[in-house]
């Protein structure tokens, strides 16, 4: 498909708040998503240098949908590359992780070097004066596509386009200096957790957007006070709104006021407790208070902390009807032992078995299953703390940054309706 | 005992806490498990590389209380029957009385069209003691070779 291939979005207001379900499903859509996002002026997370330590380190990873390699060099500097064999297509490197100074293609042997110049193809020149390339073929001409590498604080972001602005500039101030906290010292990946989810990847970052949710589907979330609405917390966007901040603070409401608002908004009145509380103990460790930090960084991932379960969680498309999350759990170089055993207690809370997260997996399905074949004009409702202008909130009973998201991706896919 | 006697007990261990979580007999299964059992569900690549995340880990049966009391009362979940097959079953008698178990599992889910797909297939690594001639799982280690989980996870495997 082409860059100039045209759709027209249907917007029946300006404002977001109201989002056409085809957008959802549309093939020429996602098709257009892999090219003006993932392919386009964006900075996707692709991971943390703590997974490349050593020289010669590489992983695959994705954007979007297209396998990349990620290689720690010689020299220690980072490369990144499409793991896609110049000569054929076929798929360089099948391995997930691995220690290497080449790549080398099993289809043909070409050979790469580790950053990602092509250095060898057998019989070049032919045999015994027979066959071989054509003269004009140049090797220097035919290495693996190269992405730009930016890394803040340790974490991992590339982007196809030499269009897109600096990284510091993509992500924002409150970005920035919010990867700076968390990212405050050398840290440990403790291990991954993987999530397939039968559903449209805008979904996902609908929900990581939406905090009107999350105390209402997560019973275990609001029940134990890892995150309510009645707590002291917020929302806050970047200036293209693409990225989005819910934080919160445990301990600023009280068991009773939840209780008595929860009750009279007729939602579940939680019969559960825990016989064995240790999982869910807090422990302070950041100077500002926050105890939930949910951070959504457009247009692939979520850094999150909730309590002390630290995680980036890396959002791989595949077809407009499938996504995989890839959660990297990790916590502090010097974390003590019993810090350690904590975050992977809390671990118990997070990815796709998470007794707080796990129904995300299940709203997203039956939100894609029940939209699929959904005429041109139905639309969902986005406008908890309200329509219109899309600003910064001090309150979690909204879903306001979803109309964020939207905004920033409809000015990146050429969708915006006018006069916005 | 004689190692086929052995070989039996674990089968028919494996056999009833697989019918237990099938048939949603979650106390009966959790009576299979000691007090100071561990249960752990890992994905397969993190085993591989040294990295001890779990996708679930009670470190006492309490713990284990906790996470069924959960299921039943709090966690939303895509709403399924569950049908394990567990093959493969040895079992060995270590040095120290404790008896060393291994089986490959399958789990299949059905929704409620009666569609069925398989959910995740992987391998138990067990532990478990001779008590009154039946053998009681303290640690139950699930080895998940499905480690991209399907939608999500909730009942145990």
């Amino acid at each position: 498909m082409s860059q100039t291939q045209t759709v027209k979005v249907n917007w029946p207001r300006n404002d977001f708040s109201r989002i056409p379900f085809w957008l959802y499903h549309d093939k020429d859509v996602y098709q257009l998503e892999q090219d003006r996002i993932f392919k386009g002026a964006a900075w996707s997370y692709v991971g943390l240098e703590a997974e490349l330590p050593n020289p010669g380190d590489f992983r695959t990873t994705y954007v979007g949908e297209t396998s990349v390699i990620l290689q720690r060099t010689q020299d220690g500097s980072i490369h990144a590359m499409v793991n896609r064999c110049a000569h054929r297509g076929a798929k360089v490197r099948r391995e997930i992780r691995g220690n290497a100074s080449e790549h080398i293609c099993i289809y043909h042997r070409w050979c790469y070097s580790d950053t990602g110049e092509l250095t060898g193809v057998p019989f070049l020149r032919g045999i015994k004066g027979q066959g071989g390339m054509g003269k004009d073929f140049k090797t220097k001409d035919h290495g693996l596509q190269q992405l730009r590498v930016a890394v803040h604080a340790g974490v991992i972001f590339v982007t196809f386009s030499t269009k897109t602005e600096p990284l510091e500039d993509y992500l924002g101030p409150v970005f920035t200096s919010h990867l700076s906290r968390i990212f405050n010292r050398p840290v440990r990946v403790l291990g991954y957790q993987r999530q397939r989810i039968a559903g449209n990847w805008k979904l996902y970052l609908e929900n990581q957007r939406d905090t009107y949710h999350g105390s209402l589907l997560h019973e275990f979330q609001s029940t134990f006070g890892t995150s309510r609405a009645t707590q002291s917390g917020g929302v806050t966007m970047d200036s293209s709104q693409r990225h989005n901040l819910t934080y919160a603070r445990a301990g600023t409401d009280s068991d009773e006021e939840f209780k008595t608002l929860y009750k009279e908004n007729k939602v579940h009145e939680s019969k559960l407790s825990l016989e064995d509380p240790s999982m869910i103990r807090n422990i302070g460790e950041f100077d500002d208070g926050i105890s939930l930090a949910i951070c959504g960084l457009f247009p692939n991932s979520t850094i999150h902390q909730i309590g002390n379960s630290l995680a980036t969680r890396q959002l791989r498309t595949f077809g407009p009807d499938e996504f995989e999350l890839y959660w990297t759990l990790f916590g502090y170089e010097d974390d003590s032992d019993e810090m350690t055993e904590h975050r992977l207690s809390q671990a118990n809370m997070v990815g796709p078995a998470g007794l707080i997260s796990m129904e995300d997996g299940e709203a997203i399905e039956i939100t894609h299953r029940a939209t699929k074949t959904e005429s041109h004009s139905a639309c969902s409702v986005v406008e908890m703390g309200g329509a219109g202008p899309i600003v910064n909130l001090e309150h979690r009973v909204n879903d306001i940054a979803v109309r964020g998201f939207w905004s920033g991706y409809a000015k990146m896919m050429d969708f915006a309706p006018m006069e916005l | 005992m004689q190692a086929f006697e052995l070989t039996q007990l674990a089968h028919e261990l494996l056999v009833d806490y697989a019918d237990f979580i099938d048939s949603e007999k979650f106390d009966d299964w959790l009576g299979l498990f000691s007090e100071d059992a561990r249960y752990d569900v890992i994905p397969r690549e993190n085993l591989e590389q040294g990295l001890r995340v779990s996708l679930i880990l009670c470190s006492n049966k309490a713990q284990l209380r906790d996470r069924i009391n959960a299921l039943r009362e709090a966690n939303e979940y895509n709403l399924h029957y569950d049908r394990h097959l567990v093959s493969s079953v040895k079992a060995k008698m270590t040095e120290h009385g404790v008896v060393e178990i291994s089986a490959n599992y399958a789990v299949f889910q059905t929704n409620l069209e009666g569609q069925s797909k398989l959910f995740s297939v992987g391998r138990y690594q067990d532990l478990a003691r001779l008590e009154k001639g039946r053998l009681v799982l303290f640690e139950k280690k699930v080895i998940v070779d499905t480690f991209s989980v399907p939608t999500l996870l909730a009942t145990p495997l």
